[in-house]
């Protein structure tokens, strides 16, 4: 994937050249060469007209599920990359609870050709921490990591055993890996479907408490803390579970955390409204609006670095279950986007700065990938964005081959206008 | 002319009834008690529509209800359940609700142990659908069944103090029962053991205290909820005889409510756990004319919506 592109006349945002203005932004050969006003360009590239649009860094989805293999009547690897670019990213990284599992390099160096085949946006594989993802054996962190693979997981279950949870900090060390734990103490959540509170004591559902998360979260920062290991946080949804993330880091623990969209802009009682929709299930659970607060919070103030979309396709046949037999999980890779510029930039929660930040710029840290920023020697990758363009979410209209998603309908300001990667620009079909 | 009261094809919970349609339901009920004593227990009321019973959990007593309740309204009725029934888990509510619609039913009962199911099939069938429990959400006949029986032995539901007690976290029967009989102007009390509340469980509607002594004090009525004996796994409680010694109702705790208290139960009984047998079989129990009760309550709710269903309107 390598081009050469001159992107004129846009407004571009980078925080990490603290750059907000009009400018234009040259790739040569796949890579960012300049960065700045009126920039000259050879006669030989060609050029985009950004005007009226904002030019930021090419966004990072750090947390999807693209369901190749084994699961491809939900999405493939080609579906899934064509959602991200629609949505506005040219990378995402995605999780290894295929089928198989990707707990060998085979799986890395499988996913990564589809994605060349595929072209839409760069894919990331994520490695599984333990072998089948059952919690037992340790996978070959550094085979995975020279094929490619930029963390280990096992996401869809929490890394439930402590001592392989240390063994697995201690372990990834040696490559730099992110741990990146779904945190969930089984024992309880047990069977519960949503957040235990007040609308799961009306609906007699079976809650999923709180404590399930941040007991797990504060069991791994101990370990953390004992082992010097990196850990980062999977779709934080707790008040608590943040505080104890805070801490930690104030006492300058190597940890990061991500928070899902849903997470930010929906609670329980929107489960409760929507009269169990299948669409509002997933794992964590919506939580209290108390927790939904002081995540909003939590990104106004810096301590969280990211957001990621979670997207977790399943077949309309499986949705169509009641909601306790339903799977968990839903997409979010053709909504993320807009849904932070109409719900948290427009409304003033955060700047487009710091959208960037958690988007771009914090994902390429955390998972050491190219990309984050426009300042020359960074990868050519690029997201414009319309900040006036007024879309309805209309599932319909999705490239990804699912459609489970609790905002149908919504109407929101500000959309995509297309992604380049390395200095080409995609052009969806 | 005035708008008849009630309007509904389906009963899927309390929640969605107004008082006014509570009563009338009540109301309703008081001219099929008639119908047990006679020689013949039969009325043409439903003849010709057919009614099928889905239940996808165990249930005798539900089940048998309303299988009395249709056959004494000369209905045909046909039962499914998890035993014997295709339609079962892991099939998707379209396919379930098209399988109906195949069978051209006019009513269709429905227990599931997943919350709100009932309500996802009635807004995918034309059949009225009847709620007889989903999950730990509602079971709205057996709410209005025991407002029924208080009514009948109290006079009146309104400023009566009730107080119901047990395992009040995984109760389809609270729930339906806190909203009917607050509803009705009951001064409602739940209790029962920390680890047998749900959350916040104050969003119930009731008063919430954790002592049976607390709960039954002055009470007119005491329901006790059957204790799951299959929950103790889930250290609920350690044993059954603790959970008698602090929350089994005994005739000693008794005497802590009004003389002339009812005490209820939505069967089946647990015997020396949630009830000792000399209040279950006291002068003061009406668990079976809540059995009696029940057939009756549920004929009414069949007649009520199969006469919306079906634009008839032929009183018994």
């Amino acid at each position: 994937m390598s081009g050469s592109l001159v992107i004129r006349g846009g407004r571009v945002v980078d925080p990490t050249q603290e750059l907000d203005g009009p400018a234009d932004v040259l790739i040569e050969d796949g890579g960012v060469t300049a960065c700045g006003p009126a920039i000259d360009a050879p006669g030989n590239v060609p050029e985009l007209d950004a005007a009226g649009l904002v030019v930021v860094p090419g966004l990072i989805d750090m947390h999807v599920h693209l369901r190749e293999p084994g699961q491809e009547y939900k999405e493939t690897i080609e579906t899934g990359t064509l959602a991200a670019a629609a949505g506005g990213f040219t990378a995402v990284a995605c999780m290894p609870n295929t089928d198989p599992v990707n707990d060998d390099p085979s799986l890395t160096e499988f996913i990564l050709k589809q994605a060349e085949r595929a072209r839409w946006a760069r894919v990331y594989p994520i490695a599984a921490v333990s072998r089948g993802l059952e919690g037992h054996e340790l996978t070959e962190f550094g085979a995975q990591r020279r094929a490619g693979a930029v963390a280990v997981s096992d996401d869809g279950r929490p890394v439930w055993s402590a001592a392989l949870m240390r063994q697995a900090l201690r372990y990834a060390r040696h490559f730099d890996l992110p741990i990146i734990q779904h945190a969930e103490e089984l024992a309880l959540s047990a069977d519960g479907v949503m957040h235990e509170g007040r609308f799961s004591t009306r609906l007699g559902v079976e809650g999923i408490p709180g404590a399930a998360d941040d007991v797990m979260v504060s069991r791994d920062l101990l370990l953390v803390a004992d082992t010097g290991g990196r850990y980062h946080l999977a779709h934080m949804s707790t008040a608590r579970s943040l505080d104890l993330i805070r801490a930690a880091r104030a006492d300058g623990h190597r940890v990061t955390c991500e928070v899902s969209a849903h997470h930010l802009l929906l609670t329980d009682e929107d489960v409760f409204d929507s009269g169990l929709d299948p669409n509002f299930r997933m794992h964590p659970p919506l939580r209290s609006a108390a927790d939904r607060d002081a995540l909003v919070g939590g990104l106004a103030d810096g301590s969280i670095d990211a957001i990621a979309s979670d997207h977790a396709p399943h077949h309309p046949d499986e949705k169509e279950l009641d909601f306790v037999a339903s799977p968990n999980g839903i997409i979010g890779l053709e909504t993320t986007l807009s849904l932070c510029l109409d719900r948290l930039v427009s409304r003033g929660v955060i700047d487009l700065a710091r959208l960037v930040e958690l988007l771009s710029t914090a994902p390429a840290r955390i998972l050491g990938v190219p990309g984050g920023s426009l300042a020359p020697g960074s990868s050519g990758d690029v997201t414009l964005i319309d900040l006036g363009r007024e879309v309805e979410v209309d599932p319909a209209t999705f490239r990804s081959r699912s459609r489970n998603t609790p905002f149908e309908g919504w109407e929101l300001r500000g959309a995509p206008a297309g992604t380049v990667v390395g200095g080409r620009v995609i052009e969806l079909s | 002319m005035s708008e008849p009261v009630w309007q509904r094809g389906d009963l899927l919970g309390v929640a969605e009834l107004s008082t006014a349609e509570i009563v009338h339901v009540l109301d309703t009920a008081e001219s099929f008690v008639e119908v047990a004593a006679r020689p013949i227990k039969k009325v043409p009321t439903l003849r010709g529509k057919t009614v099928i019973n889905l239940f996808f959990e165990p249930s005798t007593r539900t089940s048998s209800s309303f299988e009395i309740a249709e056959k004494r309204l000369s209905a045909d009725n046909l039962n499914f359940s998890t035993s014997s029934s295709s339609l079962s888990k892991g099939e998707t509510l379209l396919d379930t609700a098209r399988n109906l619609e195949a069978m051209a039913p006019d009513l269709v009962v429905i227990r599931h142990a997943h919350p709100l199911v009932p309500h996802a099939l009635a807004e995918r069938i034309a059949a009225g659908v009847i709620n007889a429990g989903d999950g730990a959400h509602e079971h709205p006949t057996q709410a209005l069944l025991d407002a029924f029986t208080i009514r009948r032995r109290k006079g009146r539901v309104e400023g009566l103090k009730i107080a119901i007690v047990g395992d009040v976290a995984h109760s389809r029967v609270v729930r339906s029962n806190v909203l009917c009989l607050t509803r009705l102007g009951a001064d409602v009390t739940v209790a029962g053991p920390r680890t047998m509340m749900p959350e916040e469980p104050e969003s119930l509607g009731a008063r919430v205290v954790y002592s049976l002594e607390e709960a039954i004090e002055g009470a007119d009525v005491v329901m006790m909820l059957r204790v799951q004996l299959e929950r103790q796994a889930r250290a609920a409680f350690p044993s059954e005889r603790e959970y008698f010694e602090f929350f089994g109702l005994t005739a000693e705790r008794l005497r802590r409510a009004q003389d002339d208290a009812i005490i209820m139960h939505p069967g089946p009984i647990n015997r020396g756990i949630e009830i000792a047998s000399e209040v279950a079989d006291g002068p003061w129990s009406v668990i079976l004319e809540q059995v009696a009760n029940g057939v009756a309550v549920r004929m009414a709710v069949l007649y009520l919506l199969a006469g919306v269903k079906s634009g008839e309107d032929e009183r018994p």
